[in-house]
């Protein structure tokens, strides 16, 4: 077994196995690994055969189209690109945030990360978590988790139901609303909107509180599994406020090596450029981000909850503020260095984000009249922005006409590319290893894939039924064992 | 007393110079309708406002209202048809509602919600239609032209200008304007200009607009288009009707 697992030294003699397709947003990846004969695994692969084509086709229209034409790229979280882009636009048109246009956009965001987290730990992840990741699949679904944990599975409903009515209020529809607009918003939060969400805001507070427990509760009880599923060092990055604390919708760029030594901070991510860089593989269409003074080989990094949580100075909110020190602290630092602490850091932030809704719907700033504002008109919009899932990066260059003439984007997932790769290795080297194929085996590597929440899971919305297949090749290409798991769920043995 | 005719067995009274289309609005009777428009002569191209006289089908904006005719509209047989022509027209441009900043205020639209076009019917054909950007005020959007007219002829019939024409034939008609470098910015438009109220579609675009109204507070979001096209039809009675639609853009 060679030390990274990236690409084997002689690939010529060991036999080929592929999970393809592993399902991502409206898109498709796979994972293959090359094993001996001795089923030692010499190679694993997380390859995100995606292609939207977003950054082409954007090309040529209008700048004050992209907030609404970008979003379209996921149907979970596109709150998170329409912001990101009508950042990038505010810059085009040189405004500065009135405080009622920054505050209902935040009110959007954190209702986004409530709706969405909500959805990751409840309706995708938590069937893997409460029954066990080899647990049985018939059972290993949201239907199960409603019959064994009725409460849990309504909480988890209707918490996601209220992300999703911020988001309504404030942006106009539940799924890719117009609410944002370059230079500010459409319009504000009225008074019988503010007491709509206000009557359970409190509710929603204390569920999400309770969520943090559960995932706590799910750390301890499997300490040791938990410690050591998929966990590797990584670099980190986010962007924090000017003050440290985590702030998920405006801040600098913050960058820290698998040390926690701080590499750089508060960055200006206007030149995201000077310390992020993206190498390309052959072997994948998606792009490798690695920081600019560690190099292409060494400077992959991690983003999304888990690292917004270790890396802040404090979470400005108090009861989230109080569980991340717990999580620090728990078990000497252990679940804040851990793959599956990522669904703790999750819920976590999930409680941020509803004390931040219940702070800002008590700020009259949301019924202010002054929603859009203009400057100088610039050729180059950079927003940056933390996605449920992680740092959002939309670039954007804008001609005379007003047309759209370069686009770049670097989405949470693509950040993490490296990082998800590592994740499998770390559970290829732990749990497949020598071993035959069996569903179970398979779960385990969407389970390390899950812990990133990239857009893959959200994809599906079949939790455990992600179509794969799972094919077991001679050193000569012959196929000697295959499995399969279609859309239903069903395992089929092709071969046997 | 004026004269009637039947409309769908109802009885719609009708002024001397009225069409079917005019008098059955005006008596509060919605007759599906896209290249109509109270303030321009009858167009008769799109084909959606097609009823049944007497059993032989005509356009009801250009057909003169008569005394004693049998007028069928509101029947699975003609709304079929007219869904039909609404999937050609989606399928014939480039109508990609979710990013289009007229969406909620686009007739097209609108008539396909109302007209229950649930699917694309035929195959795109995903023409190639670069944007005219070039004016510094006005963006010409050509993937979402239907070619009903009506820039034309409130260019030349208000505005006096002649700013647009189609040019082209069959499936290669498409919309130009008058310049000689085939450039909006070159051509003698203004934003106060009649063109600029009356696409029923997002091809005269204002810049910079977008999405400043919020979804809910658009026209066709608070009632369908069968319901707001007789909220107007009572302004149509007299002589040079105006049409609220365009005095909500202006």
């Amino acid at each position: 077994m060679t030390a990274d697992l990236e690409t084997a030294a002689h690939p010529e003699n060991l036999r080929r196995v592929a999970i393809d397709p592993v399902s991502r947003v409206e898109g498709h990846g796979k994972v293959t690994l090359l094993l001996d004969e001795n089923d030692h695994i010499h190679q694993v692969r997380l390859h995100i055969v995606e292609f939207r084509g977003f950054e082409k086709f954007i090309q040529g229209r209008p700048y004050w189209e992209a907030p609404v034409m970008v979003q379209r790229l996921c149907g979970i979280c596109p709150v998170s690109h329409h912001l990101a882009a009508s950042k990038a636009m505010d810059m085009i048109v040189g405004a500065t945030l009135t405080p009622t246009a920054e505050k209902v956009r935040r009110l959007m965001h954190y209702g986004q990360i409530l709706q969405s987290h909500a959805l990751h730990f409840f309706h995708l992840c938590s069937p893997d978590l409460l029954f066990g990741f080899d647990s049985d699949v018939a059972k290993r679904n949201i239907v199960g988790i409603v019959a064994a944990y009725p409460e849990i599975a309504k909480q988890g409903v209707l918490l996601r139901k209220f992300g999703q009515e911020v988001i309504r209020i404030t942006a106009g529809k539940r799924v890719h609303g117009t609410g944002s607009i370059p230079g500010g918003v459409n319009k504000n939060v009225s008074i019988e909107e503010r007491d709509y969400l206000l009557k359970d805001i409190e509710q929603i507070v204390t569920w999400s509180q309770e969520s943090v427990g559960i995932a706590r509760k799910l750390f301890e009880q499997n300490l040791n599994l938990y410690n050591e599923f998929g966990t590797f060092k990584a670099h980190t990055l986010s962007i924090v406020r000017a003050d440290g604390a985590m702030d998920l919708y405006h801040g600098g760029l913050r960058a820290r090596d698998m040390n926690g030594k701080t590499l750089f901070d508060h960055q200006d991510y206007g030149r995201y450029w000077d310390v992020i860089f993206e190498d390309v593989k052959p072997w994948s269409y998606m792009k490798f981000p690695f920081l600019r003074s560690l190099g292409p080989e060494n400077g992959w990094y991690r983003v999304g909850p888990l690292t917004r949580v270790t890396q802040c100075d404090f979470i400005p909110t108090p009861l989230a503020e109080a569980q991340r020190k717990e999580f620090m602290a728990f078990n000497g630092g252990s679940a804040a260095k851990a793959t599956l602490g990522t669904h703790w850091a999750r819920m976590i932030e999930m409680l941020h984000a509803a004390e931040q809704i219940r702070e800002l719907l008590n700020d009259p700033d949301l019924q202010g009249n002054e929603l859009i504002t203009k400057g100088k008109r610039q050729e180059r919009g950079i927003g940056v922005i933390e996605a449920p899932r992680g740092t959002l990066i939309h670039h954007y260059k804008v001609d005379d006409n007003d047309q759209i003439v370069r686009c770049n984007l670097i989405v949470s997932t693509t950040h993490n590319n490296q990082a998800m790769n590592e994740a499998i290795r770390q559970v290829a080297r732990q749990y497949l290893d020598g071993k035959k194929l069996t569903e179970g085996l398979l779960n385990h590597i969407e389970v390390a894939i899950r812990a990133f929440d990239p857009c893959l899971s959200c994809a599906t919305h079949a939790l455990g039924k992600m179509p794969l297949e799972v094919e077991l090749l001679d050193a000569e290409g012959g196929r000697v064992d295959a499995l399969t798991r279609n859309s239903s769920g069903a395992l089929c043995d092709s071969i046997s | 007393m004026s004269d009637t005719f039947q409309l769908d067995g109802a009885v719609v009274p009708f002024e001397p110079g009225q069409t079917v289309m005019q008098a059955a609005l005006a008596a509060g009777h919605y007759i599906p309708h896209l290249c109509y428009h109270p303030e321009f002569k009858p167009h008769g191209s799109c084909k959606l406002c097609t009823v049944k006289v007497n059993g032989r089908t005509i356009a009801s904006c250009t057909m003169p209202a008569e005394a004693g005719l049998n007028v069928e509209s509101n029947i699975e047989e003609l709304n079929a048809l007219r869904r039909a022509l609404v999937q050609m027209l989606f399928a014939e441009g480039n109508h990609f509602c979710p990013s289009c900043e007229k969406s909620g205020n686009c007739v097209l639209q609108a008539l396909g919600y109302d007209l229950e076009v649930h699917a694309t019917g035929f195959r795109h054909l995903y023409p190639d239609r670069p944007l005219d950007a070039s004016h510094p005020d006005i963006l010409l959007d050509f993937n979402r032209c239907v070619l009903c007219e009506l820039c034309v002829r409130a260019s030349s019939e208000v505005d006096g200008k002649n700013v647009f024409a189609l040019a082209g034939r069959g499936i290669t008609k498409h919309l130009i304007v008058n310049s000689e470098s085939g450039l909006l910015k070159d051509t003698n438009i203004a934003l106060t200009d009649k063109a600029m109220e009356v696409c029923p579609v997002g091809v005269i675009l204002k810049k910079r607009v977008g999405f400043s109204q919020p979804i809910g507070e658009r026209r066709y979001d608070q009632r369908p288009i069968s319901a707001q096209a007789l909220d107007d039809a009572p302004r149509l009675s007299g002589s040079g009707g105006s049409c609220p639609a365009c005095e909500d853009a202006s």
